[in-house]
């Protein structure tokens, strides 16, 4: 299955690179471009290769540009994916760290429905602050929230994660009302795997089932985590899995990962990724 | 002249029949990073502004908004002026604003302190102070910021507020001034 990861870099005036991803020395390289493996698209970017690989998948395509804020990469980016939407071929789309943007996102979304397949559309990061912002979030199959952006999914009036309002309390426990609020409002992908101290996946069916062993308290402040956790999703993806059950092997395999780690709060993504194979390969096994 | 002409336009273009000393309004920027560059600058320069989300009608993505108190419009307009920052409208304020989350949330891992505003966190080891982590958010600053804050210390960190761009850039530098009060000794 060819598959296509969208988002950005944090590097002032890194072109437009449309490339598959392969990993070189502890880099994820793009043709002739080498980038370290830091948070963001970069982290997921490697985290899909190391786990299509394992799993004997396609490695990804990446289509990124620059982007430090000012939008300007995300515009580009915007901008190449409804020029060449009508002929792309990819069966699973992935759209990442993007600066959000109501009137790109309407346009991708208009050209992804012209095409006469039906990808499968996975939303992370700003572009799942975009896609609930527009109303359009029914059009996903699935969103990766964690604790605070469950919340900003349950508030029918927040644009952004920053104006979730006060009632809608940001704690664990009360993830499965705001999972239910979330469905209630149209505010949700098809299928959500909600990231905290349990995972959470759910559909409009309701709460499909949690995954919450092993807890590794140290994975929650570590930056980029949860880019990692969609990258392995969206590998289990690509290697023939569905939804839900990819998204709860990929929960599995990212606590496993957090247990052969050991890390400390201190640690980067690059620290953990190492343990990815062997989780990959125990969660397949259990 | 003509950036001075262009906030009195700007400006004017709001109905003064109710004005009143606790009237506010607020100010709307082409982009956020204007926003924030507006705010240090109004609130360096005493005036009681906040940050806030505008209306939906005027919303177009990842927004902010400043609200101001009509009768510092002159004192506003001023220091924009200087800084050639100009508001793309002024509206009057009403009860669509939206308020910006309010409550942190705060993460003791023995030797490290995490906080979260919103949707970012922000952790310090507390033995010297040095930030060891930034996750949560999703706009494209936010691996920016991270790889320009990791590493130093509190005190020499720079305040996400100024090299951040977006609503996450924004929460960033919540948490960050929020962890810093947590840490008077840094």
């Amino acid at each position: 299955m060819s598959w296509l990861v969208v988002g950005t870099v944090p590097y002032e005036g890194f072109p437009l690179v449309e490339r598959p991803c392969s990993l070189t020395n502890g880099k994820v390289r793009l043709g002739e471009e080498r980038l370290p493996i830091v948070r963001g698209t970069l982290g997921l970017l490697a985290a899909a290769t190391m786990a299509a690989e394992v799993l004997g998948a396609e490695p990804p395509t990446a289509l990124l540009a620059g982007d430090t804020g000012h939008g300007d990469g995300s515009k580009r980016v915007y901008a190449r994916l409804v020029e060449s939407m009508g002929t792309r071929d990819e069966s699973l789309l992935i759209f990442h760290y993007l600066l959000p943007d109501l009137d790109w996102h309407m346009k991708i979304l208009w050209e992804i429905e012209e095409r006469a397949d039906t990808p499968t559309l996975v939303a992370d990061a700003g572009y799942m602050y975009v896609a609930k912002m527009s109303g359009s979030a029914p059009s996903y199959d699935l969103f990766t929230p964690d604790v605070g952006e469950i919340a900003f999914l349950a508030d029918e009036l927040a644009p952004h994660p920053f104006y979730t309002r006060g009632f809608l309390l940001q704690e664990e426990e009360r993830v499965p009302e705001l999972i239910l609020r979330a469905y209630e409002h149209e505010n949700a992908a098809r299928f959500l795997l909600v990231k905290g101290r349990s995972d959470y996946i759910a559909s409009a069916q309701g709460i499909l089932t949690t995954v919450s062993e092993p807890c590794i308290e140290a994975m929650e402040p570590i930056g980029g985590t949860g880019d990692c956790l969609t990258g392995i999703v969206a590998a289990l993806l690509a290697a023939g899995k569905v939804l839900p059950d990819a998204a709860i092997l990929g929960a599995r395999i990212n606590r496993v990962i957090g247990l052969l780690a050991r890390p400390t709060p201190a640690f980067s993504v690059s620290d953990l990724l190492p343990s990815l194979p062997e989780a990959v390969d125990r969660v397949l096994t259990e | 002249m003509k950036l001075l002409s262009q906030l009195r336009q700007a400006l004017g273009r709001r109905p003064r029949e109710k004005k009143g000393i606790d009237e506010r309004g607020i100010l709307i920027f082409q982009h956020t990073s204007e926003v924030i560059k507006a705010e240090s600058l109004l609130r360096a320069a005493g005036l009681d502004v906040a940050v806030k989300g505008p209306p939906p009608e005027v919303r177009t993505g990842c927004d902010l908004a400043i609200e101001f108190p009509l009768v510092s419009e002159l004192k506003v307009t001023q220091v924009l002026e200087e800084a050639h920052i100009v508001p793309i409208q002024v509206l009057p304020l009403s009860d669509l604003l939206l308020e910006p989350v309010g409550l942190y949330h705060t993460k003791d891992f023995g030797d490290f302190l995490m906080v979260r505003a919103a949707n970012m966190k922000l952790t310090v080891d507390t033995r010297d102070f040095c930030i060891v982590n930034v996750s949560g958010g999703g706009c494209p600053d936010v691996p920016y910021l991270a790889e320009r804050l990791i590493g130093k210390r509190l005190f020499e960190a720079p305040d996400p507020r100024t090299l951040g761009h977006t609503l996450c850039g924004y929460a960033l530098h919540l948490a960050f001034a929020e962890i810093k009060r947590q840490c008077p000794g840094s």
